[in-house]
């Protein structure tokens, strides 16, 4: 069966979205980086929905569906960002951090 | 099958390292691209057909080109300094990444129950009988139904935020 291996690539990409989202400081970058843990989510819906039935699919079209709504506000939040502070770097996004 | 499978899972976890160590975003977005290309194959392996086509249109087509349009309106493409965080970032990073992956590969070790499980080869059975698109329509439209709706508000109230976000006076 190809559960097995196909939760094993799902989990090294999920790891994979993670570091990068750790490692990056490009927004735009960071939010390929969710996307990418999104898609892994949903190779395991897909794996499990082989063996337990296709609901799973059904779940995997939703979260496509809101990834799609997620990058249109996303992606507007970073151009309104950028427009703000010629900038969409996270380091440069501190106005909450505390300034003594 | 085995083999192929392996095959395009191993290019989709490699264009994903590649993915988030480019130092241009543009090329960050074309590997993504490719990665998603690779579990689009992995889909059809698992009996999605519906659901391989659609990562193709919504995903790699219609989610990866607003990226590049942003990417572009900002006009980030050139790469500029490199914006991965310094040694102690990468180690720390290293370190999580690692304790995620050991801590998902031991909880997807043990696998759904036997009982619940379907006898082999059923979701590859009701393809060939129904068709790729009723094997999920059904439910969809069936036990779904509410969720389904509920989507459509969900995309209403996106693009509705996207454009006054986006807009600079309204």
């Amino acid at each position: 069966m190809l559960l097995t291996p196909a939760l094993m690539v799902s989990a090294m990409l999920f790891s994979l979205g993670v570091a990068g989202v750790l490692l990056r400081r490009n927004v735009i970058v960071i939010f390929m980086c969710i996307e990418l843990m999104l898609n892994a989510v949903n190779l395991s819906f897909i794996a499990f929905a082989q063996q337990l039935g296709a609901q799973g699919q059904v779940i995997v079209f939703f979260v496509m569906a809101v990834a799609a709504a997620e990058a249109a506000v996303g992606l507007a939040i970073i151009l309104a960002i950028y427009r703000h502070r010629q900038s969409v770097d996270f380091q440069n996004m501190n106005l909450l951090k505390d300034q003594h | 099958m085995l083999q192929l499978f392996w095959a395009f899972g191993l290019l989709a976890i490699l264009s994903a390292g590649v993915c988030i160590t480019r130092r241009s975003p543009v090329a960050s977005a074309l590997w993504l691209v490719v990665t998603l290309f690779a579990l689009t194959a992995l889909y059809v392996m698992l009996d999605a057909h519906f659901i391989a086509v659609i990562q193709v249109i919504v995903y790699a087509g219609a989610i990866m080109v607003l990226f590049l349009f942003v990417i572009m309106l900002l006009n980030l493409g050139s790469g500029g300094p490199s914006d991965l965080k310094g040694p102690i970032g990468k180690v720390i990073t290293a370190a999580l990444a690692l304790l995620l992956l050991v801590e998902l590969l031991v909880v997807r070790s043990l696998g759904p129950a036997a009982e619940i499980r379907l006898p082999a080869g059923a979701v590859a059975d009701a393809v060939r009988q129904q068709g790729a698109v009723r094997v999920i329509a059904d439910p969809l439209f069936r036990g779904y139904l509410v969720p389904f709706e509920i989507t459509s508000l969900l995309l209403t109230a996106a693009v509705v935020g996207a454009v006054v976000l986006a807009k600079r006076k309204l």
